[in-house]
């Protein structure tokens, strides 16, 4: 299990700046998308504020996979003192 | 200063009911907001915006949900410094207040964009609370609870939010019942924001009563108190590394299935399925009335067999049997299909007339009711473009329907759909309180635990009507489109949960 740990470790790694990289992807896509005006200011702002809440949620998913690569989760603490 | 003695003569029952109504206030007062968001957008937006008043008053909604976990961080902190008692009193009033003055803003006709920011603003200010109410809570009834008991105790904390949609859909339903659908539209959806004021003293005064947590007093006797709990949470690799773990195995997923079960679904119902106001709402009510039991039954049981399968079930049972549900759900609601069954009556047309904006073409829109054998009835809104100039060739009529119900047998299949939803949820979140309280010590665990928790439902959960409705609403969507966001991120907490969460974790919550 801590071999698997570790590897999809990596995973999250990746992961992290890849789902980054597909909501820009999609706000470029759906933003052009839209009509001109009041729609266009929303669906802006509605992407932005998406981008603005994942991407620090995505580099908390790679520092998540950093310290499973590291084998930070081999072992969890049995009680606070291990803490 | 009381003493360690005083608190265990204070009786676990009272601890219990004085914070979970307190904790269902709050929900109640968050989620009022979320269950009136159709009435709420055309009070707030210009009559013209359609689709996008939806959208954007949901997203007032979902701004709610983002600053929970900066209460979380707020509050915490202040519960792990003066104390669980005196930091949940506080968010209680910011709470009542808010929600109160919610209730009191001038519509877009009267003010103008000042309306939406007015309501962004307070919607701001019930986040935060919300995101200090709960990790005190749920923190101050797990620190009575004796060991063994953790789950079943704190599983009551965790039947307030249930309780507390239950409530707000209660109230809404029964006003408007009352006052009527022309009256509440214009008014009376005020009156559910009004009312949580008196909701909100009388808990004020109950938990003025209470004593503060015995583990908690015997931190503070023992000068053991973190003097800066936000740097031991997150600076502190050995917590932050638990912080994410909690986030990204278990509050992560249980929070699209809390939300997907018991929001999406009535927004769906309401909005893609086109059901009656009302009958959206009984269903989920029924749904929830059924299904409310079970956060003790699992929270109880987790403390027998440990609380990550009891989780992970629940979210594995969402990710297989949502598509089909939704899918029913459409095919259900079909109103082609009801028309196949003998049509029983039909209303006197009602005719409206309504120029376009060359004054010289207009459109004319009928609307009937109809009545079918089976017991269901449904709006027919036929919509026709009358043009001045004869030479042009006239439109098809655009027909649509509306404020569907449901005959008797589809209808409580439709609750039996959504009890399992709810049931689901019940699994997800009855144990998580416990589990959360577990993986962190004393000094940093109501900042530690509120920040995974309110990410975790907050915006992971929060932004599932949000984002789900968003991507149904893409060229080339399907109705079922937005069920991949809360599938997408289920899946995930599963697979992290499954590998790296204990099923053993430290029942001694008094370290």
């Amino acid at each position: 299990m801590n071999a698997l740990k570790r590897i999809l470790g990596i995973v999250w790694i990746v992961l992290g700046p890849v789902i980054i990289l597909f909501l820009f992807m999609q706000a470029a896509d759906k933003i052009a998308a839209a009509a001109e005006g009041i729609a266009r200011t929303n669906t802006t702002l509605q992407w932005s504020i998406i981008i603005i809440i994942f991407i620090p949620i995505c580099a908390g998913l790679m520092i998540f996979g950093y310290y499973g690569l590291k084998g930070e989760y081999d072992r969890l603490p049995e009680s606070s003192e291990d803490l | 200063m009381r003493t360690l003695n005083d608190n265990a003569t204070q009786s676990i029952t009272k601890v219990i009911a004085a914070s979970s109504l307190g904790t269902l206030i709050e929900w109640y007062d968050f989620y009022i907001f979320g269950s009136l968001a159709v009435i709420i957008g055309h009070q707030l937006f210009p009559s013209d915006a359609g689709a996008s008043a939806l959208i954007n008053t949901l997203a007032i909604f979902a701004a709610g949900f983002i600053v929970r976990p900066f209460g979380a961080l707020v509050f915490g902190r202040l519960g792990d410094l003066i104390g669980r008692k005196y930091t949940f009193l506080l968010t209680l009033v910011l709470m009542g207040g808010s929600t109160f003055l919610i209730g009191l803003i001038p519509s877009y006709s009267s003010i103008g964009y000042a309306a939406p920011i007015l309501v962004l603003i307070l919607r701001l200010v019930q986040g935060l609370a919300l995101g200090g109410e709960y990790g005190g809570a749920a923190t101050y009834v797990a620190e009575h609870a004796p060991p063994g008991k953790r789950g079943f105790f704190t599983s009551w904390i965790q039947t307030t939010a249930t309780l507390g949609l239950f409530l707000s859909l209660g109230v809404i339903v029964g006003t408007k019942n009352i006052l009527g659908a022309e009256v509440f539209a214009d008014w009376g959806w005020r009156i559910p924001f009004l009312l949580s004021i008196l909701l909100v003293g009388v808990s004020i005064y109950i938990r003025m009563k209470m004593h503060e947590s015995p583990v908690f007093t015997k931190l503070k006797a023992d000068g053991k108190i973190s003097s800066n709990p936000l740097k031991e949470s997150f600076q502190k690799k050995a917590n932050f590394k638990m912080v994410l773990l909690a986030l990204f195995g278990a509050t992560m997923g249980q929070g699209v299935i809390w939300y997907t079960g018991q929001f999406y679904a009535q927004s769906f119902l309401e909005n893609t399925c086109k059901l009656d106001f009302n009958e959206s709402r009984y269903i989920l009510l029924w749904a929830i009335l059924f299904a409310t039991p079970f956060f003790v039954i699992f929270g109880s049981w987790s403390d027998k067999v440990g609380r990550k399968w009891i989780m992970l079930s629940g979210m594995l049972l969402g990710i297989i049997f949502y598509r089909p549900i939704y899918q029913y759900f459409i095919d259900a609601t079909n109103v082609g299909e009801f028309q196949k069954t003998e049509l029983l009556s039909t209303s006197a047309p009602v005719v409206t007339r309504e120029f376009l904006e060359t004054k010289a073409d207009s459109l004319i829109t009928t609307t009937v009711v109809k009545t079918l054998k089976d017991g269901s009835t449904f709006k027919e809104v036929k919509v026709e473009t009358i043009h001045t100039d004869q030479s042009l060739a006239p439109e098809e009529p655009k027909i649509s329907f509306a404020d569907v119900t449901l005959p008797s047998g589809t209808y409580w299949i439709i609750i039996g759909l959504v009890f399992f939803q709810v049931l689901l949820v019940t699994m997800v979140y009855g144990p998580i309180a416990a589990f959360l309280v577990e993986l962190f010590p004393t000094q940093i665990r109501y900042t530690s635990m509120s920040l995974p928790y309110h990410i975790g439902n907050g915006v992971f959960g929060g932004l599932v009507p949000f984002i789900a409705t968003l991507v149904a609403s893409f060229q080339g969507s399907t109705p079922l489109s937005g069920l991949w966001y809360p599938i997408g991120i289920a899946s995930l907490s599963f697979i992290i949960g499954a590998v790296y969460i204990n099923n053993k974790g430290d029942r001694d919550v008094t370290d």
